[in-house]
């Protein structure tokens, strides 16, 4: 590899970084916007024209916060929580493909970090890696409300995961390769995966928003019955690292079920919108496209957020082992008979 | 048991049925009726810039009122204070001296008058034990401070602006 | 090759952390980092498919699980048991045994064939992997699955209650 080819990885990892780490901040923006449209209200809008200064607002008041750390608790770890939380967070996006091959001054850049085979299953271990954060720091805080909020992520994390799982099989065996790349480019054009498997997208939606702990399965964090749940005792920047990550896991999510199911960045009659703006214009409309599908997630997410309550957790248990699980195996089953006897 | 006034509605539990049990439907009709709000217009009122209108009654800050030649008509005989049940008012009175009688109406007249706007509870009884029609309710909502010492608003709050200025 | 002895040094030293930490949540973090090293491990000889597997299969699952447990038993100093003498010394024997028996077996392994040596060095890559696990090694790979299931069901069985009075035990 040459010195070049090493720069603009890097490059690209630091884009897509920055990327991530902007959507994950303007979503505390449009979360409190979005909320207060759906409730009559107006939002944030004093810092900055329409409030749009107002993530920095935060972001300053966060750091500027007293750093409290409870006596009795484990200091090093307690630290260890927030971050491992923000790490797994952003680690998600290395293998997702942003993009075609973009020409630009005679060089092909591909708009993806890595395309390694085992693409999915990178996503997948990131994400069971991702309850880590919230168990550490839970159990470091040295609080019982804390402990149960950990330990209630802990149980949903590893149930969702398991029927998220499942619903990814039922995918595999239409695509036949495990690289989000090919995956991407197989749903060339209108050819998206959603329209193959619509029970697999519902159950694997479901399942992201229990994975990333959004309503209506925020029960980690459930105010009414934890206090604060996994993050009670925290304060300042690291109670903002967890809060980020939720949000950078929003992102990335929506990004994987845009990859897998939503056709990732192709539309109907990108050829020809390719041939008319050539190389370097094409996959930059198409990387606009799959910025915009992924922007749609993240209202969805929001939309859901304030429009469902939260579950009780036998219910939220009920529902992954019981309805999840064996929807999900019958889709398997289903979708290999149609393959093989079709 | 027999109902007395033979308007109870026995309610049918109804098992529910697939669509019902599937969820997906119910969710679908929230995620809707959420969308509809979505457009709808706020109803905030953006507070220091916008007000709401006041009710004809409403009762806010207290004003020493002049008469029609811009004296105090405050005679500082301290029926408000009697009135008070809050006991929030206090006043000193003094006499009017020669060169006073376009300051004051009468020949007493208060040289300190203070309302504790904590204590107060605008209730209006000072209002209506005037008898001179010196004081009123009618001003804006009680400015917020941050000490105590400062919510006692002595003649330089209290006191209309002089006519011809 | 020094990428592998610096790995290597980590999962040993990781793993000597886990069994002389003092507090056992520690010691499970320990073993996490033990595992991680190991996926590195994996990668290094090619296997990416295994690599993934252990990452989220022990990292992801199997120690998660064993953080709630342990999270939720009460470690305090007092509750801990009393281990008598001789108790200590049956360990230690039972310690030095197994580790004569996997000293030997490694020796006798060593002399029948060079372990180091892959036939294929893509082996590890998921379509390889497949494609043997589903031919060459079809009998085996399902046998396990029947293993798998039987624990499964072990497991069901042990945690239904019983209904009023245990009618067969199997």
């Amino acid at each position: 590899m040459e010195i070049a080819d090493i720069l603009i990885k890097f490059g690209l990892i630091i884009v897509i970084f920055l990327i991530s780490l902007v959507v994950a901040m303007y979503s505390t923006y449009a979360e409190r916007k979005v909320a207060a449209f759906f409730q009559d209200r107006v939002g944030p809008n004093r810092a900055g024209p329409w409030g749009i200064l107002q993530p920095l607002a935060d972001g300053g008041k966060m750091f500027l916060k007293e750093e409290i750390i409870p006596t009795n608790a484990t200091p090093f770890l307690f630290i260890v929580g927030p971050s491992l939380a923000i790490l797994t967070a952003c680690i998600g996006s290395a293998v997702i493909p942003w993009g075609q091959n973009i020409v630009i001054a005679g060089k092909t850049i591909p708009l993806q970090v890595t395309d390694i085979n085992v693409g999915i299953l990178y996503i997948f271990g990131v994400v069971s890696l991702g309850v880590y954060g919230v168990m550490i720091g839970g159990w470091a805080s040295n609080n019982k409300y804390s402990l149960l909020g950990a330990i209630r992520a802990a149980s949903q994390n590893i149930s969702y995961e398991i029927s998220m799982g499942l619903s990814i099989i039922a995918l595999l065996l239409v695509t036949h390769t495990l690289s989000l790349g090919e995956i991407a480019q197989q749903q060339h054009g209108w050819h998206w995966n959603v329209i193959y498997q619509p029970v697999g997208f519902i159950l694997f939606l479901i399942c992201a928003f229990a994975e990333t702990n959004r309503t209506p399965f925020d029960l980690p964090e459930c105010e009414t019955e934890l206090v604060g749940g996994y993050h009670t005792e925290y304060s300042s920047m690291k109670l903002g690292f967890y809060l980020f990550a939720e949000y950078i896991n929003m992102f990335i999510s929506s990004a994987v079920m845009v990859t897998l199911y939503w056709g990732s960045y192709n539309y109907p009659g990108m050829d020809y919108m390719n041939g008319l703006l050539g190389p370097t214009w094409g996959p930059l409309l198409g990387f606009a496209v799959m910025f915009f599908k992924v922007l749609l997630f993240i209202f969805f997410f929001m939309w859901v957020r304030w429009t469902i309550p939260r579950f009780r957790y036998d219910q939220l248990m009920d529902l992954g082992w019981k309805v999840l699980i064996p929807l999900a195996i019958a889709n398997i089953v289903i979708t290999a008979c149609v393959i093989t006897f079709l | 048991m027999e109902s007395l006034s033979n308007k109870k509605k026995v309610l049918e539990v109804k098992p529910l049925n697939f669509w019902e049990r599937a969820y997906l439907p119910a969710i679908a009709k929230g995620l809707s009726i959420t969308m509809g709000h979505f457009f709808k217009k706020p109803v905030t009122i953006q507070y220091p810039e916008q007000k709401r209108e006041f009710s004809e009654n409403f009762r806010g800050q207290h004003s020493l009122k002049r008469d029609e030649n811009g004296a105090e008509r405050c005679t500082a005989c301290g029926l408000c204070a009697l009135s008070c049940p809050a006991e929030a008012i206090t006043m000193t009175a003094a006499e009017r001296q020669k060169d006073e009688e376009h300051l004051y109406r009468e020949e007493k007249y208060a040289a300190v008058y203070e309302i504790n706007m904590l204590r107060c509870i605008f209730c209006g009884l000072c209002e209506e034990a005037c008898p001179k029609e010196a004081i009123y309710l009618d001003g804006d909502v009680v400015a917020s401070d941050y000490l105590r010492k400062d919510f006692i608003y002595g003649k330089d709050k209290l006191v209309e602006a002089p006519l011809n200025q | 090759m020094s990428t592998f002895y610096f790995i290597a040094f980590l999962s040993i030293f990781f793993s000597i952390l886990v069994i002389s930490a003092k507090n056992p949540v520690h010691s499970i973090l320990y073993l996490i980092l033990t595992f991680f090293t190991f996926t590195v491990h994996y990668i290094l000889m090619n296997a990416q498919f295994l690599a993934i597997v252990n990452f989220i299969v022990y990292m992801g699952a199997i120690l998660v699980l064993f953080l709630y447990t342990l999270m939720l038993i009460n470690l305090n100093k007092e509750s801990e048991p009393v281990k008598p003498f001789m108790v200590k010394l049956a360990a230690v024997v039972g310690a030095g045994i197994l580790l004569v028996a996997l000293v030997s077996s490694l020796k006798i392994a060593n002399h029948a064939s060079d372990p180091l040596v892959l036939k294929n060095p893509n082996l590890g890559l998921v379509k390889n992997l497949g494609k043997v696990l589903f031919k060459e090694f079809l009998l085996p790979f399902e046998v396990s699955s029947v293993l798998l299931l039987s624990a499964m069901v072990g497991a069901v069985l042990l945690a239904t209650k019983d209904k009023k009075e245990p009618k067969a035990t199997i």
